[in-house]
């Protein structure tokens, strides 16, 4: 599924529960690894910047922006992204509840949303409005879906709306 | 293969598909008489194994086009959902026609073709059951991609039925029986879009996905200053660096629609295309808006604002000799700042570039412009290039224009080799393309009963040599004209060099904050509830303009969405000090909107949502119920967002913010409950990309307004005027 590295210098990563080894600088952000290196293009790129959350990705279950994260300071993590995802129950549940909820307009956002939902409910089963927002500020949506993504939220989570 | 006039270019067919199936479509009149033609592509293909497929013709930028249109096919073919799989069609408008996913115009212009169309495809598959069964086809029903002889107990499916349909003539499109809206199964039920599982898994779906074999990554640096060029630039510096595969100027048409001058770098991964470009040194020769200025525009509008303006718009009755005669007069003037698009997907596109073939990858929501530049400016045939339409991350408009499309194209073959052009987040906004600033100066006269005798309007907005730049006109019908009996509208057009574009309901997005907030002023000044003074200003429920005409206003629809939303909204009651109610209707994109809004105000002057309640009238039918409150709901916090916070300055002809921090989108903790409501009449169903926006910064401003009694003439607000 991977493209197969090839070059002196790889650097040896866990992407989605597979050994990776990337050819890449270690100053390049995982961003542009995920996407240009590896081929998994599910993580956007919205803003370079760390402002947009369309690139969010988990390193060991946390939240991480991937264009603020060079390939050098990953070291073992594992990195989760969105194409890993469902690899969980809980990220099935999410995936299939944005779905029937018709959550996205163009779905740009959708993947980072996602990434950021699901660390959220790992961390905060039951969140409260406040949690939701406190966890999902970071994350843009030019589409304005914010309504229907906290819908999605609670319905997994299993709290009232 | 049989055909059959859809119109003066185009014409229906329908043939066999190979294997055994039905295949139809549309197609350029005097296409080969072929099922199997280059050129003709279906709509509608149905196999021998009942597997159909439907074609959506438009590009999907967020509307849930790809969901909506197919909708209606299927509803008139009597396929259940499930049983369909929905494909992109590739831009060719010899083809399809119009493909643009622009002005709100999908539903409008396909809501009947589209059932028309499916309707065809089942009267076929019945006849060609009818001669199977030997029954008269009136004893046959369908469903479920079945037709069935309830009286024998027989039924075939469309795949069985599909060989021999494609050997029947083609029944009249214009006599066709459509189903009654009343008996619909698909069509106004709420249903989720056709790429949710591949969006939410990560699927490669959008244009900064493509990838193509060999493909390079390119950047394009442009300067700052619209229409400037290159001097000279540090190539061989930056053609030395790590991954950097070429580097060389592009010196462009002058034209920043079509390909403007830069620099164009070629590199292994974007990363080493990003470090290149912060290597590269260039020497820009600015262009002709390097003196132009926000602050400058400004001073200029202010200077208008005594005058009248040069340019004509409309005039209604004798404003000149009215507004002396009324009883209660009032001078205003408001202001809407330039604004970016600001799609969260840049701009980009894919280009292969093959002797005199241009194939793209292209996230546009309006591909033949793209391709008409690329043919002139590279000397190829429009046919000679091919335009896969990728999912569009984001459009507001921002993807009408094709300048990174001819960008690509060009740069692709001038490297040799395919290339991904990427504009960064800083391209992005810098080479944005602007929504028109504008300024109104306003009069209005009041008689003794409060009610508008006399409106005049100087509008000061953009172009070039008095002649208003794109999006950046009024019209002469524009809200309250026609509905005051002295009027007059005229306008001032200032230079700009930097390119103006269309912005989700354009020009109306800044036209509603005007007028429904200006209007909200004379309610006060007239002492009248704001509700009640909009209901006599729109007067007797009537069709104001003829029926025929776009721009006709129809008062009972504008009152019925007014009514809606203050209902909703609990109008009139009680709140507590520092919060407040605001209302306002807008017509646009020939949908009716009212908003109503309810806002807390803080002593510190932040402004606090805290609830909406919009009501549209978009026409007889909503087609997905889901897509549309999706909308609505969209476009009211697109709309808040803006408000609160967005302007793209010029200074010295550029645009001074840069990515999402100086120009920011709302988020989360700041979007508040909306309530959706549709008011249906009896019209035809029209679209919903856009008329929820413009009526929305008004029932903001006025809301504020009502909790605290500090008019806001300006976007985006300024929340220090509302300190205690």
């Amino acid at each position: 599924m991977y493209k197969q590295a090839v070059g002196e210098n790889p650097v040896q990563m866990n992407i989605n529960g597979k050994a990776v080894a990337v050819e890449a600088d270690g100053d390049m952000p995982l961003l542009w690894a995920l996407r240009d290196v590896i081929g998994l293009t599910g993580t956007k790129y919205g803003c370079g910047a760390g402002l947009c959350g369309a690139c969010t990705v988990h390193l060991d279950g946390a939240p991480v922006r991937a264009c603020q994260t060079p390939v050098g300071d990953v070291g073992t993590a594992k990195i989760t992204t969105i194409e890993g995802l469902s690899a969980s129950e809980l990220g099935r549940k999410l995936q299939a509840a944005w779905a029937a909820l018709d959550v996205p307009q163009c779905g740009y956002c959708q993947g980072g949303q996602l990434m950021a939902a699901a660390a959220l409910l790992t961390e905060t089963p039951k969140p409260s409005d406040d949690d939701i927002d406190a966890a999902m500020a970071g994350n843009l949506c030019r589409c304005g879906t914010y309504t229907r993504i906290r819908a999605a939220i609670k319905q997994v989570a299993g709290v009232t709306a | 293969m049989n055909a059959l006039a859809l119109n003066r270019r185009q014409m229906l067919f329908a043939g066999a598909l190979a294997g055994g199936g039905l295949w139809l479509g549309a197609g350029p009149a005097g296409a080969a008489q072929d099922g199997t033609a280059a050129g003709l592509t279906a709509f509608i293909r149905i196999g021998p194994d009942n597997r159909i497929t439907i074609v959506s013709q438009n590009p999907e930028i967020g509307q849930g086009i790809k969901t909506s249109i197919p909708m209606l096919i299927v509803e008139e073919l009597d396929a259940d959902w499930s049983q369909v799989t929905i494909e992109q069609a590739n831009a060719d408008q010899k083809i399809y026609g119009r493909q643009v996913a622009g002005g709100s115009m999908a539903t409008t212009l396909l809501y009947d073709s589209m059932r028309r169309t499916g309707a065809v495809a089942r009267a076929m598959l019945v006849q060609a059951a009818a001669t199977r069964l030997g029954v008269p086809a009136g004893e046959l029903t369908t469903g479920s991609a079945m037709v069935r002889h309830a009286a024998s107990n027989r039924s075939l499916s469309y795949g069985a039925l599909a060989a021999d349909a494609a050997t029947l003539p083609l029944p009249d499109l214009k006599t066709v029986t459509l189903k009654d809206p009343k008996t619909f199964k698909l069509v106004g039920k709420p249903m989720p879009g056709v790429d949710n599982m591949k969006v939410v898994t990560g699927a490669p779906l959008f244009g900064i996905d493509a990838t193509v074999p060999g493909m390079k990554i390119a950047m394009f640096v442009k300067c700052p200053c619209y229409g400037g060029t290159v001097g000279s630039a540090n190539l061989d510096a930056v053609k030395a660096m790590k991954g950097v595969q070429n580097a060389f100027i592009v010196p462009g048409n002058g034209d920043d629609y079509e390909l403007a001058a830069g620099v164009a770098i070629i590199a292994d991964n974007t990363w080493a295309a990003m470090k290149a470009r912060e290597a590269l040194q260039v020497e820009w020769a600015h262009g002709a808006g390097a003196e132009q200025s926000s602050e400058g525009f400004a001073k200029a509008a202010a200077a208008a604002a005594n005058a009248q303006g040069a340019v004509p718009i409309f005039a209604e009755g004798d404003a000149a000799a009215a507004m002396p005669a009324a009883a209660k007069r009032l001078k205003a003037s408001y202001h809407y700042p330039f604004l970016v698009h600001a799609p969260l997907e840049p701009m980009n596109c894919t280009a292969r570039v093959d002797g005199d073939k241009v194939e793209l990858w292209a996230p546009t929501q309006n591909p033949e412009p793209g391709r008409a530049s690329i043919a002139k400016l590279m000397g190829v045939a429009p046919e000679a290039v091919v335009i896969h339409m990728m999912r569009c991350g984001g459009g507001f408009g921002r993807r009408l224009t094709t300048e990174y499309m001819v960008e690509a194209a060009w740069i692709a073959r001038e490297a040799k080799v395919p290339v991904k052009l990427i504009w960064t987040r800083e391209d992005d906004t810098t080479r944005g393309n602007l929504r028109p600033a504008g300024w109104h100066h306003l009069e209005a006269g009041l008689d003794a009963t409060g009610k508008v005798t006399a409106w005049t309007n100087h509008f000061v907005s953009f172009g070039k040599a008095g002649k208003f730049g794109r999006a950046a006109a009024i019209d002469t019908t524009q809200f309250p004209a026609r509905f005051v009996p002295n009027f007059r509208c005229d306008a001032t057009v200032l230079d700009l060099a930097a390119p103006t574009n269309f912005l989700r309901a354009p020009a109306n997005n800044g036209f509603g904050f005007v007028m429904q907030s200006f209007i909200d002023e004379l309610a006060h000044l007239a002492g009248q509830d704001p509700v009640a003074f909009r209901r006599t200003l729109l007067g007797t429920p009537r069709l104001v303009g003829p029926s025929d005409k776009r721009d006709s206003y129809d008062a009972a629809r504008a009152l019925g969405v007014l009514d809606k939303a203050a209902a909703m909204a609990g109008w009139g009651r009680k709140l507590p000090k520092r919060e407040g109610l605001g209302i306002a209707f807008h017509f646009s994109h020939l949908g009716y909107f009212a908003t109503a809004m309810e806002v807390a105000v803080a002593d510190a002057g932040d402004v606090k949502v805290k609830k909406v309640w919009a009501a549209g009238d978009v026409g007889r039918q909503i087609v997905n119920p889901s897509g549309a409150i999706n909308q609505v709901q969209g476009s009211v916090i697109d709309a808040i967002g803006s408000a609160m916070g967005q302007a793209a300055t010029l200074a010295g002809g550029a645009i001074e913010q840069r990515n999402y921090d100086g120009f920011p989108i709302m988020r989360m903790p700041d979007a508040p409950p909306i309530e959706v409501a549709f008011v249906m009449s009896d019209h035809p169903p029209t679209g919903l990309g856009e008329p929820a926006y413009p009526a929305t910064p008004p029932a903001l401003a006025n809301a504020i307004f009502a909790a605290t009694g500090v008019r806001l003439r300006s976007l985006p607000i300024d929340t220090e005027l509302l300190k205690v």
